[in-house]
C-alpha cells in the first residue's frame, strides 16, 4: 500500500511492485484497488445489517428465547463470513490499468467483463468520499463520459493520493490531446505543470453558516414523516408491533381520551396550533439538517481546469466541469424564496452528476452573485432589450379550454350526483384555472441573443433556462393533430445532458428559430466543442 | 465551414421532401396485418359462440383491420420522408402526430444501418443517426433502399470526419 501512495502518475502507467505480489492471475501493469476496499465493502454491509440485527437482537431478548440465540450467532456469522469472502473475491478479480491510450477495467468473479474508456472520451473524473470509505481514508473515482448513469467506469476504492495521481494522469492525457487538436481548447491552454493547479484558484461562491442556514428554512421539508413511517414499518415486521392497527390508537386514545376531554375548547385550538408549530418546527429542523448536510462549505472554485465545486457535510463531493462542457445553464427558484431575491443556479453538463440530473453551482445566491458566474462560463445573463416572443394565443386558448374543460366535464357527474353546492368546486376551479393559464402566460416566453437561445417559464417560480445555439445537436418541430390545425408547434432542442422544450409557438416562428439554430450550429463541428 | 451550407439550411423548402421507397408499404402493410391477425381471430372465435348477433363483432373488426391494412399504411408512407441536404439530414413523419426532425451532420456521434427479417426480403434497411442530446438520442429513417441507406451512411461518415479533421 505504502509503495502505491508513492507512485507518481508516471509511474503508475507501468508500476509492477503491487501486482508482482499478488502475482498469479493479472496480466502485466495491471493494478488492483485498495486492499482496504473489500473491508469497506464488508463494514457497509455489516453497516446495513446493523439495524435488522439489532431490533433482531432486541425481541429474542424481550422474548427470553435465549436459546435461539445458538442458533442465530453461527447463521450471522455465517452471512457475515460469506459477504465478506465474495467482496474479497470481487476485489481479487478486478484490476485495471491506466495504458497509453486508455484505461482498461477487468471485473467479475465468475463472469468476466472488460471495459475500455480511451482518454479523450473521459470528459471528467471525480472523486467521491462516502462516510465509511472515508474513515478508511479512500476515494472512489467516478469517469465521466457522456455515457451516463450506470453505462459509466468506477473505480471503488483507492488511496486518496492514488485516485488523485490517477486524475491528474488522465487530465493530462487530455489536455495533451486537446493541445495537439490544435486549439480549440484556448481556455485550457495553461497545463499544469507544477502537478496541482489550485494555488491560482479562484473562488466564485461559498456559503458561510449564516447563508446555508437561511437557505435551510427555504428547504422546508416533511421527509421525515416518510422516515417515520418507514420506520414505523420496520418496527411492525420485527417487533410485532402493528403501526396500522386502529386497536393500538384506540387503547392508547382511550389513556388520554379523559384528559383531552377535559381541557375545553380553549386548550383544544391552542393544541391544534401546538401540533401546527412542531410540525413547522419538524419541517423546518428536517430542511436545515438536510441543507447542513448535502451543502457543509460549499464552494466552487475557477480553476485552469474550469469550475471546481466541494461539498457535503459527511460525503464530501469534489467535481470538476471544463468551462467548455457547460451546455446549458439553468436559473431557477421557489415561490417563496423568490419572493426574496435567491436563485439557483445549475450548469447543463456533457458529464452528469451523480444521482443528479445538473450540476448545482450556486443552490442559493442573490442574483449579483449568480452573473459572473455566468458570465465565466461564457453565457450572457439575458440583456434589456431582447426581442421576448411568447407563445402563440391560439395555443394559450387551446391549452386553457382542454384544462378547464376538463374541471366543466368533471362539473356534469358532480351536479348530477352531489348535493348542489359541489357544482361550484369544479366551476371554480375551471375558471381559476383559466384565469391563472391566462395569467401565466405573459411569463412565458422565449428570445434569441447573439448567440444564445433563452426561455423563461413559470408565474410564481420563473425559471430561466439559457442555451448557447452552437452546442445544440438536433432541431425538432413537433406538432400534434390540434396544433397542425391551428398552425403552432413545439420546438424540441438536442442538448447534450439536458432537455430544451419551447411549447405552443406559432409554427413560423417554430420554422425561424430552426433556421436560426441550424445556421449557429454549421459553423462548428461537435469534436471541436467538446 | 462555407456559406453555403448556411444558405441550404435556409432554403429547404417545406414541400421538398424525398419520399421512401414504394416497398415500405408493403412492409407496413404486413406489420399491420400481424397486429390485425389475433383481433381477427379473437372476433371471428366470438363470433362462432353464438352469444351475439352474426356480424356484430366480426364486422366492426374486420372493416377496421382492412382500412389498418390498406388505408393506414399508405397514408402513413406518404407522411414520411426526408431531406439529405449538404450538411444536414432532415426526417419527417407522423399522420396525427407530425414530427419534423433535422440533425446536422457535424452532430452525429455515430451511425447504424439496420435490417430486420422482412426489410431484407423487400431489400429495405433502416439508417439512424445518433447525437449526443438527450432528446433525439437516436432519429430514425426507416424504409430507404438498403444500397442507398449505405451511400448514405458512408457520405455523413464522409463528413463527419472531414470536419473532424
Amino acid at each position: 500500500m505504502s509503495e502505491a501512495n508513492q507512485e507518481t502518475p508516471a509511474s503508475a502507467v507501468a508500476s509492477v511492485p503491487v501486482t508482482a505480489r499478488h502475482g498469479a492471475a493479472m496480466p502485466a501493469g495491471h493494478r488492483r484497488t485498495n486492499p482496504l476496499s473489500f473491508a469497506v465493502n464488508g463494514v457497509s454491509q455489516l453497516a446495513r445489517m446493523a439495524v435488522p440485527l439489532a431490533i433482531g437482537a432486541v425481541t429474542i431478548f424481550d422474548k427470553g428465547e435465549m436459546g435461539k440465540l445458538l442458533l442465530i450467532i453461527p447463521m450471522v456469522v455465517a452471512v457475515l463470513g460469506v459477504n465478506f469472502f465474495i467482496a474479497w473475491l470481487r476485489w481479487l478479480r478486478l484490476t485495471y490499468v491506466a495504458g497509453a491510450s486508455d484505461i482498461r477495467v477487468e471485473s467479475g468473479i465468475l463472469s468476466r467483463a472488460a471495459r475500455s474508456v480511451p482518454y479523450e472520451r473521459i470528459q471528467d473524473v471525480s472523486l467521491e468520499q462516502k462516510l465509511i470509505p472515508r474513515l478508511f481514508g479512500l476515494v472512489e473515482l467516478r469517469f465521466e463520459t457522456g455515457a451516463g448513469g450506470k453505462d459509466e467506469l468506477k473505480l471503488a476504492y483507492l488511496s486518496r493520493e492514488e485516485g488523485e495521481a490517477l486524475r491528474r494522469l488522465v487530465r493530462a492525457r487530455r489536455t495533451g490531446e486537446a493541445v495537439a487538436d490544435a486549439g480549440g481548447e484556448a481556455t485550457n491552454a495553461t497545463t499544469d505543470d507544477a502537478g496541482d493547479a489550485d494555488e491560482q484558484a479562484q473562488l466564485l461562491f461559498a456559503m458561510d453558516r449564516r447563508r446555508l442556514t437561511t437557505f435551510g428554512f427555504f428547504e422546508f421539508s416533511l421527509a421525515v414523516f416518510a422516515v417515520l413511517g418507514g420506520a414505523a414499518q420496520y418496527a411492525e415486521t420485527f417487533m410485532g408491533i402493528e403501526a396500522w392497527d386502529p386497536d393500538l390508537w384506540q387503547q392508547v386514545f382511550a389513556l388520554q381520551e379523559q384528559w383531552i376531554l377535559g381541557l375545553g375548547p380553549m386548550a383544544q385550538v391552542f393544541a391544534v396550533i401546538a401540533a401546527l408549530v412542531v410540525l413547522a418546527f419538524t419541517g423546518s429542523a428536517t430542511g436545515m439538517v438536510r441543507t447542513y448536510l448535502r451543502d457543509w462549505g460549499f464552494r466552487l472554485e475557477r480553476t485552469s481546469r474550469g469550475f471546481r465545486r466541494r461539498r457535503g457535510l459527511l460525503t464530501r463531493t469534489d467535481v470538476v466541469m471544463p468551462l467548455h462542457r457547460v451546455q446549458a445553464v439553468n436559473i431557477s427558484t421557489g415561490i417563496v424564496r423568490g419572493r426574496f431575491g435567491w436563485k439557483s443556479l445549475a450548469f447543463v453538463s456533457l458529464a452528469q452528476d451523480s444521482g443528479s440530473s445538473n450540476h448545482v453551482v450556486a443552490p442559493f445566491a442573490k442574483n449579483e452573485e449568480l452573473e459572473p458566474i455566468i458570465r465565466i462560463a461564457g453565457f450572457a445573463p439575458p440583456a434589456e432589450g431582447l426581442d421576448w416572443h411568447r407563445t402563440s394565443t391560439r395555443y394559450r386558448f387551446d391549452s386553457i379550454a382542454l384544462k378547464s374543460g376538463a374541471w366543466l366535464l368533471a362539473a356534469i357527474p358532480v351536479a348530477i350526483f352531489a348535493p348542489a353546492p359541489f357544482v361550484l368546486i369544479p366551476l371554480v376551479l375551471a375558471v381559476g384555472s383559466a384565469a391563472a393559464n391566462f395569467y401565466a402566460w405573459r411569463f412565458r416566453r422565449h428570445a434569441l441573443d447573439g448567440s444564445q437561445i433563452v426561455s423563461v417559464r413559470g408565474l410564481l417560480a420563473p425559471s430561466v433556462q439559457i442555451a448557447q445555439r452552437v452546442k445544440l445537436q438536433s432541431v425538432e418541430i413537433a406538432q400534434g393533430p390540434i396544433a397542425r390545425r391551428r398552425r403552432y408547434a413545439t420546438l424540441h432542442l438536442g442538448l447534450a445532458g439536458g432537455t430544451f422544450t419551447i411549447r405552443g409557438i406559432a409554427l413560423e416562428r417554430a420554422r425561424e428559430l430552426k433556421d436560426a439554430v441550424l445556421a449557429s450550429i454549421a459553423e462548428r463541428d461537435f469534436s471541436a466543442l467538446t | 465551414m462555407d456559406n453555403d451550407a448556411v444558405t441550404t439550411n435556409g432554403s429547404i423548402a417545406e414541400d421538398a421532401l424525398t419520399s421512401l421507397h414504394p416497398n415500405h408499404v408493403k412492409l407496413l402493410r404486413i406489420q399491420a396485418a400481424l397486429i390485425a391477425i389475433p383481433f381477427v381471430i379473437t372476433s371471428l372465435v366470438l363470433e362462432g359462440t353464438d352469444l351475439v348477433p352474426p356480424g356484430l363483432i366480426f364486422g366492426p373488426v374486420a372493416l377496421i383491420a382492412l382500412l389498418a391494412i390498406v388505408r393506414v399504411p399508405l397514408r402513413r408512407h406518404h407522411a414520411r420522408g426526408y431531406v439529405m441536404g449538404a450538411d444536414l439530414l432532415r426526417v419527417v413523419r407522423g399522420i396525427l402526430f407530425r414530427s419534423d426532425s433535422v440533425v446536422p451532420f457535424g452532430r452525429v456521434q455515430h451511425i447504424d444501418v439496420n435490417q430486420g427479417p422482412l426489410e431484407r426480403y423487400y431489400g429495405l434497411a433502416t439508417l439512424t443517426l445518433y447525437t449526443a442530446g438527450t432528446h433525439n438520442a437516436s432519429v430514425h429513417l426507416p424504409g430507404l433502399e438498403q444500397g442507398l441507406a449505405r451511400a448514405m451512411r458512408e457520405e455523413i461518415r464522409a463528413h463527419i470526419r472531414q470536419e473532424t479533421l
